[in-house]
């Protein structure tokens, strides 16, 4: 090694050139070096800044080894809240709860092997019912996989069919390029779950940051604007109609709040009756007049015979699914279908359909409503008198008319009671799966959208609790009611202590009939009243399990003492169970049995030994 | 007429897609996953990254089904993320679909100078040849090679390799 004393003068020690004379980077770009070195992150700080710039904020997770660098960089921060469930699958169903309320793309964090494949269920419903959902993964380092590591499980292989995208980042330079494009595409185009899985090396290496407005996916591009000569012709058919029908669905929803307002308005506009799936609840006021209710399985006769007897459909953000066409070569035969849907793969699904408008419910009905008006359109008055006194009397049956009872609480009366107590609070309401959530959709009115949360397609047992304390996490200051049943309660009570643990005065409104209530019904109409595995022999006490988690409990069993139970449960600023002892036998009517079509309903009690069920109908059960 | 009653009616048929994705890890999986998933049926299916400054990769797959299964299939292919384009060739004009196919026949005698006879015909090469076996290439469309080996079962047919079927749009438009 060398003195300084024979070094060439400028040089230091080390041999690095220093003064004018000799060559080195023009400062612009030694600057653009330097900015980018100090931008430098570990991939958990990225993932904290692409989540703030993504306007995140709340994560619903659990810890675990392989994603212990993001919790501790969680733990350094305080603009994103950290809401721990217990249980993965509760994180995801807490995710979609708070997206569904919002509108807002909710997030997930989980960790390596058993966290991943317990949020399989939760990915499958939201992917189900295209709710935005971004779910991180933990994974094992990337040297390791593929070697039955600790934890590992391959989640991206698990996920690719339950999820509309998933991502395995394998480079630290793709981390914050793949978050931004895992929100877009989740909240974008038809809504889905996306998983993004995170080795744990990835997490704790550095590297450059890229924010949102520099990402563009190569692929990507779902298509918003309708095509205008279909809409034109859509227009046309529906003008010309004489015994039209709206049939909408979630879509409505996921489209948003103006697209919600403009198909009340494009309703209004022409006059004609409209039906809602049972995603759709909320996409157009209940009290209206024009509003049919829920049609399907256990829709209401007048939605049903509508939708039989029409002669132009419109669905609109609707998929034409099983439980709502019932048998498909008898459904709705003598309609011209129109259906706008913002994804080209529900169209021709399980309906042909007539003139289909690939678009964003949104933009095609703003299209819809400009060419209405510029046409001056005027539908034929004489045939929707007509067409409305027909349904006027198919309405007359009353077709969610029970018997009523002094000494034991009807289910339905137990809804009705709820829904008039706490409407003046417009209240936010879940539900788990099965009887009461049908009674739920048929007796709860909602005027607006995102207050109603329930698991449509994947029909999940379970959602509604995890689902409330999202949507409460989301809405501190709103009444957030989890409509239940005992069975569904059970599959992910422990929720409970997440609820207690932040405070969140979720209410739980329990229709306890010791029955899996629906499981139940279909033994007694389709195998003889052979109550197989369907009875719950051992249920804990509600009251002391509520106790027992830091809640409050409260039991009901007589209908004169249910409305104090209810004001009750509305009283307490904290969770609430409250254990409602309902008519154990009680079935759920209307239903239109599996195998039949629109216009074969059983109506009640009374119907059921005079349409029995066929064989082919038993298998689509 | 609604096309309710029109769909009953519709019949089985065999279409060519060609769908042009990114060549990134699992995306043959997702595509393979979606036709099991749905039930669809896979005849014949080839992949191959066919531009390597965009890493796009070109998959040629056949399958069967009703109009309306087939309109569902390039939908649902549509759907998925790294899909760039889906072009149903059987619809979208005519294309030239080719296969190549690996045979090995093994025989002596007058049954091995005949598979070289057909294969003669049949412009098959000899790429492999042993005193008892020969292995012929062969390239041209589906029925083509089906043919060749139906011919070559009595001869001594030991064993059989096959590409798939790539196709292209014939005229001077890409896809």
């Amino acid at each position: 090694m060398g003195t300084p004393a024979l070094l060439p003068s400028g040089t230091t020690p080390t041999g690095i050139v220093q003064g004018r004379s000799t060559p080195r980077a023009p400062p612009a770009l030694f600057e653009q070096v330097k900015a980018m070195v100090d931008q430098e992150k570990s991939g958990a700080e990225i993932i904290l800044k692409a989540l703030a710039d993504q306007g995140v904020d709340v994560l619903f997770g659990y810890p675990g080894g392989s994603v212990l660098p993001l919790y501790d960089e969680i733990f350094k921060q305080n603009h994103i809240r950290h809401i721990l469930v217990r249980h993965e699958q509760g994180a995801v169903h807490a995710a979609e709860g708070y997206a569904r309320s919002t509108g807002k793309v909710g997030v997930v964090l989980v960790t390596s092997g058993p966290g991943a494949t317990n949020a399989v269920t939760g990915l499958t419903d939201a992917m189900m019912d295209s709710i935005p959902v971004v779910c991180f993964t933990g994974q094992v380092p990337t040297h390791l996989i593929g070697n039955d590591a600790f934890q590992e499980a391959d989640t991206t292989g698990i996920t690719r069919q339950c999820t509309k995208h998933n991502y395995l980042v394998k480079k630290s330079e793709d981390l914050a390029r793949v978050i931004h494009e895992a929100f877009q595409v989740a909240s974008t185009g038809r809504p889905g779950p996306v998983v993004v899985d995170l080795p744990k090396d990835i997490l704790l290496r550095p590297a450059p940051y890229v924010p949102p407005t520099r990402v563009r996916h190569k692929s990507y591009r779902p298509q918003i604007k309708g095509d205008i000569k279909a809409i034109e012709e859509a227009v046309d058919l529906i003008a010309h109609a004489k015994r039209p029908i709206f049939y909408c669905g979630g879509g409505v929803i996921n489209s948003g709040p103006q697209a919600c307002q403009l198909l009340t308005q494009f309703t209004r506009l022409t006059g004609y009756p409209l039906t809602l799936t049972l995603m759709g609840l909320g996409a157009f006021p209940a009290s209206d007049p024009q509003f049919l209710g829920m049609l399907g399985m256990h829709g209401t006769y007048e939605a049903n015979l509508a939708m039989h007897n029409c002669d132009v459909m419109v669905a609109v953000g609707a998929r034409f699914d099983d439980r709502v066409t019932g048998r498909l070569d008898a459904f709705s035969p003598g309609a011209t279908k129109i259906q706008i849907d913002i994804d080209p793969s529900s169209v021709n699904k399980n309906v042909p359909v007539d003139l289909p408008i690939i678009g964003d419910v949104g933009h095609v009905l703003e299209d819809m409503i400009k060419v209405w008006k510029a046409r001056q359109c005027r539908p034929d008055q004489a045939a929707l008198a007509d067409w409305w006194k027909r349904i006027e009397e198919w309405r007359a049956r009353d077709c969610l008319h029970y018997e009523m009872s002094d000494t034991v609480i009807k289910p339905q009366y137990a809804i009705q009671r709820l829904y008039e107590l706490t409407r003046e609070r417009e209240p936010l309401i879940t539900t788990e799966v099965g009887q009461h959530q049908m009674w739920a959709a048929q007796f709860f009115k909602f005027e607006k959208p995102n207050q109603w949360m329930t698991s449509g397609g994947l029909g999940t047992m379970g959602y509604g609790l995890p689902a409330s304390i999202g949507v409460q996490v989301a809405h501190p200051g709103s009444l957030v009611v989890d409509i239940s049943g005992e069975a569904s309660f059970m599959m992910n009570l422990q929720e409970l202590a997440t609820a207690v643990q932040y405070r969140l005065p979720i209410k739980v409104f329990i229709l306890n009939n010791h029955y899996m209530g629906m499981v139940r019904q279909w033994q007694e109409l389709l195998h003889g009243g052979r109550y197989s595995e369907s009875y719950s022999e051992a249920l804990p006490d509600i009251v002391k399990l509520a106790e027992a988690f830091g809640a409050t409990g409260l039991r009901v069993e007589k209908p004169a003492e249910l409305d104090d139970t209810i004001r009750q449960m509305m009283a307490i600023d904290g969770p609430v169970l409250v254990d409602v002892r309902v008519d154990p036998s009680e079935n759920c009517f209307p239903m239109i049995p599996s195998g039949a079509p629109h216009y074969q309903m059983l109506l009640g009690p009374a119907d059921k030994e005079s349409q029995p069920i066929s064989k082919e109908g038993a298998i689509l059960v | 007429m609604s096309k309710t009653t029109a769909a009953a009616e519709q019949e089985l048929a065999c279409h060519t897609i060609s769908v042009l994705v990114d060549n990134e890890a699992g995306v043959l999986a997702r595509v393979i996953g979606l036709f099991s998933g749905r039930g669809y049926n896979i005849e014949s299916l080839t992949v191959a990254e066919v531009n390597t400054q965009e890493h796009l990769s070109r998959i040629t797959l056949v399958t069967r089904g009703t109009p309306m299964v087939i309109e569902q299939i390039k939908a649902q292919l549509g759907r998925l993320v790294p899909v760039h384009k889906v072009s149903d060739l059987t619809v979208e004009g005519p294309h030239v679909s080719r296969e190549l196919a690996l045979i090995k026949v093994s025989g002596a005698g007058e049954k091995r100078v005949e598979s070289l006879r057909i294969a003669d015909i049949f412009r098959a090469r000899v790429v492999d040849s042993t005193n008892s076996s020969f292995v012929f290439e062969i390239v041209g469309k589906t029925e083509k090679i089906n043919a060749f080996i139906a011919l070559m079962e009595p001869l001594g047919l030991a064993d059989v390799a096959r590409t798939g079927v790539a196709a292209i749009a014939r005229g001077c438009d890409p896809l």
